[in-house]
């Protein structure tokens, strides 16, 4: 069945995924919230979505996710200024570039600020509305990077590592109550995050958006975006430990 | 000594810092009760007056839209205001003043239809005007300005508005009455609860000098012979009400049953002190001769609860009503009055999609074409009513009326996820239609009218001076709901 969503709101939707996917949902009809740091970026993309419908139908909302305090009214403004709320997407995310020897705490703290404790701040505020409305999808974009401790990054890693844990729970928590909880685990994708890497497997941004959509409309629990992840994943998950510490993955 | 009021839990109000955010403990889906719509609200149901005035305060200083909600009995999106505070005055339900040798009774504004009927009977008095259900609160009632069976000749339930007190969006408490702060009571009355929250309502009641009404049925063959036997019975009956198939087509269309019913002459009831017992009145719980509990019924009717199963329960119900014509009996006031209360929740019979009822009123002369018309521009689209219930009204002087010297037939349609858009579609073609022939709307029952109508239909005049109040009274534009922002405009940035 096709989507039927009239009330997104996107988090992190500034650039990359996250701001192809509010391009693709506007384009379907559906309201917009966008929600990004960069002002600038955002109201580019509202003026933008917005310059291409016949009234406006995105809204722009300047706000850092590490504002834990200011979420709460915000979730509820949002609502609000939407006239309902059908969808959440969490697509914040920072990965900071990290030396092969470097362990340092400041950027790590940045990094689970906003990859788990805001998506966290933002996800329960969406959780409790679904919860109590008896319908509702969140997504939470995850990362294939969680599926394994690997040495260039731990704390990324980590990060997405625990974001996919806690929307599993999530999703075992809500799902009696009709609510739609996925987890998106994208490969490399060619967004400002990855700008200047080699990495293997990059899609373009707006790929990524469509497949993202299309997981979220089949309710799917978890999904690798680009599918091909999946099968490489289940490898990689199965590499027994000893021999994983001596691969450069 | 008075102590200072204490403040309702969780009223607790913003950070200076950060955006307002109200309890999500609040947070509750609240559905329209048709179940075709349904919103996502922050509810308070306070107890008492002051109650009322610190969520008013609270609501002004968080700059958050109020709506106003009793039952929750409206059939569209009356007692809806998605995303914002809900106010519902249900625990505000106690008897303040009764006096049973005048019938005249003050209540707070929580009081059900029900509680009323029953606390006052046994005392020989009845509700001038009731609804089709006992459920609604007297305050919802008098907001939408609802009408009974007897309209026609008791007028509305505003009619019988003796006195209320009104509390404003400011939190002041207005008396009005129709001496005093006579514009305000004739607004108010009907104005969907956007002026002001009743805190009591002074009510006149109806005399009865037995429990039973004397009631004839009279089937009708077809449209033009029960507008005419309706006009006929008119001066002689205190309730008249007619049951419409609207299945039927050609010759037929329009056929159904009329019941007539009239109130028992003083010495008519040998026994008045018995069926004037609340226990005598009350509907009965079960069915299949005692052995079935009503509370399943709807599980029943939900197989028949489609276009092939309504058409054979219209025919049956004809067809009954063919064999029970001419033939008057007795039955109790609550029996006659309450006939949607019969079978518990059948409104669940229409899930998943709910149900809307459409209600126009037609001025006398244009009636008969518009309402062959109507139903034959149904059953062409494929979305027949599955209930057709032709009433006759007269008007009434308030600012917000619905009513004309003329007809008016609620039409029920099943909401399905295939049948929604036209259906709407096709509500649009009737408003259409009757705005060419004078008709008005009725928002206890309405989740399909749009804005470009209000205007044609209450004259621009009434709305600038509904609006120009509104603006007096509510300058925040504080109280709101999903019907007044559908019809009247949009919610404020």
């Amino acid at each position: 069945m096709k989507p039927t969503w009239k009330h997104a709101l996107i988090i992190g939707a500034s650039s990359g995924i996250g701001a192809q996917l509010a391009r693709k949902l506007a384009r379907s009809g559906c309201r917009v919230a966008l929600i990004a740091r960069r002002t600038e970026l955002l109201d580019e993309l509202v003026q933008e979505i917005n310059g291409q419908s016949p009234a406006p139908i995105a809204i722009a909302y300047p706000h850092d996710v590490v504002h834990y305090d200011e979420v709460p009214g915000l979730f509820q403004q949002i609502c609000r200024d939407l006239g309902g709320l059908d969808l959440v997407i969490y697509a914040a995310g920072i990965m900071p570039a990290i030396g092969e020897d470097e362990f340092n705490f400041s950027k790590d703290r940045a990094i689970i600020e906003v990859n788990v404790l805001g998506a966290i701040a933002w996800l329960n505020e969406a959780a409790v509305r679904f919860l109590r409305a008896g319908e509702g999808t969140i997504v939470g974009i995850s990362s294939v990077a969680g599926d394994r401790g690997r040495r260039g990054n731990p704390v990324y890693c980590a990060s997405k590592a625990a974001l996919a844990t806690y929307l599993e729970a999530l999703r075992n928590r809500l799902a009696r109550h009709g609510v739609a909880v996925v987890t998106i685990k994208p490969g490399p994708v060619d967004t400002p995050m990855t700008a200047g890497q080699r990495l293997p497997l990059m899609i373009p941004a707006e790929r990524a958006a469509a497949a993202i959509l299309a997981a979220a409309a089949r309710r799917v629990h978890t999904a690798y975006v680009p599918g091909i992840w999946r099968p490489i994943m289940f490898i990689i998950r199965n590499i027994p430990s000893r021999i994983f510490r001596k691969l450069n993955l | 000594m008075t102590t200072a009021p204490k403040a309702i839990r969780s009223l607790r109000m913003p950070e200076p810092d950060n955006p307002p955010a109200l309890p999500q403990d609040r947070l509750q889906r609240l559905w329209a009760w048709g179940m075709a719509a349904s919103g996502m609200s922050y509810v308070w149901r306070p107890s008492t007056i002051e109650g009322i005035r610190q969520i008013l305060t609270y609501a002004s200083a968080m700059g958050i839209p109020v709506g106003l909600r009793g039952a929750g009995r409206s059939y569209g999106d009356a007692s809806l205001n998605s995303e914002g505070i809900c106010l519902d005055i249900t625990r505000m339900n106690r008897i303040l003043d009764w006096d049973p040798t005048t019938g005249i009774i003050r209540v707070e504004p929580g009081v059900t239809i029900g509680q009323l009927w029953q606390y006052v009977i046994e005392d020989g008095w009845w509700p001038s005007v009731v609804p089709g259900t006992m459920f609604p609160t007297v305050a919802g009632c008098v907001a939408m300005n609802v009408h009974g069976k007897n309209q026609f000749k008791a007028g509305t339930i505003g009619d019988h508005v003796l006195e209320f007190e009104l509390m404003l969006a400011d939190g002041t408490v207005r008396r009005c009455n129709r001496e005093e702060d006579a514009e305000l009571f004739h607004a108010a009355i009907g104005s969907f609860g956007m002026l002001g929250c009743f805190t009591s309502l002074t009510l006149d009641l109806k005399r009865v000098h037995s429990g039973f009404l004397r009631v004839e049925p009279i089937a009708a063959h077809n449209l033009g012979e029960m507008l005419a036997i309706m006009e006929t019975r008119r001066s002689a009956a205190d309730y008249l009400v007619a049951w419409v198939d609207c299945f039927a087509r050609g010759g037929s269309l329009g056929r159904g049953l009329i019941h007539q019913a009239n109130y028992l002459a003083p010495g008519e009831d040998p026994f008045p002190a018995q069926s004037l017992c609340v226990q005598n009145q009350e509907l009965p719980d079960t069915f299949l001769f005692g052995l079935v509990p009503k509370a399943v019924m709807w599980r029943l009717m939900k197989p028949f609860v489609n276009p092939p199963g309504m058409r054979l329960v219209n025919l049956g119900k004809y067809l009954a009503g063919l064999r029970q014509s001419g033939k008057t009996f007795y039955e109790t006031h609550a029996a006659f009055a309450f006939l949607l209360d019969y079978v518990p929740s059948w409104k669940n019979a229409y899930l998943p999609g709910g149900l809307i009822q459409y209600q126009v009123f037609i001025p006398h002369t244009n009636a008969e074409a518009f309402f062959r018309e109507q139903l034959t521009l149904c059953q062409k689209a494929g979305l027949v009513p599955f209930l057709g219930v032709l009433k006759r009204h007269r008007p009434d002087d308030f600012l917000m009326s619905y009513l004309v010297d003329g007809w008016s037939l609620a039409l029920d349609f099943k909401v399905t996820p295939r049948n929604r858009q036209r259906l709407w579609d096709l509500c649009a073609k009737m408003d259409a239609m009757a705005m060419d022939a004078g008709g008005r709307f009725y928002f206890a029952k309405d989740l399909t009218l749009s804005k470009p109508w209000r205007d044609r239909f209450l004259s621009e005049e009434r709305v600038q001076r509904f609006l120009e109040l509104k603006h007096k009274l509510d300058p925040q534009n504080l109280l709101q709901t999903d019907l007044y922002r559908r019809v009247f405009g949009t919610r404020p940035s």
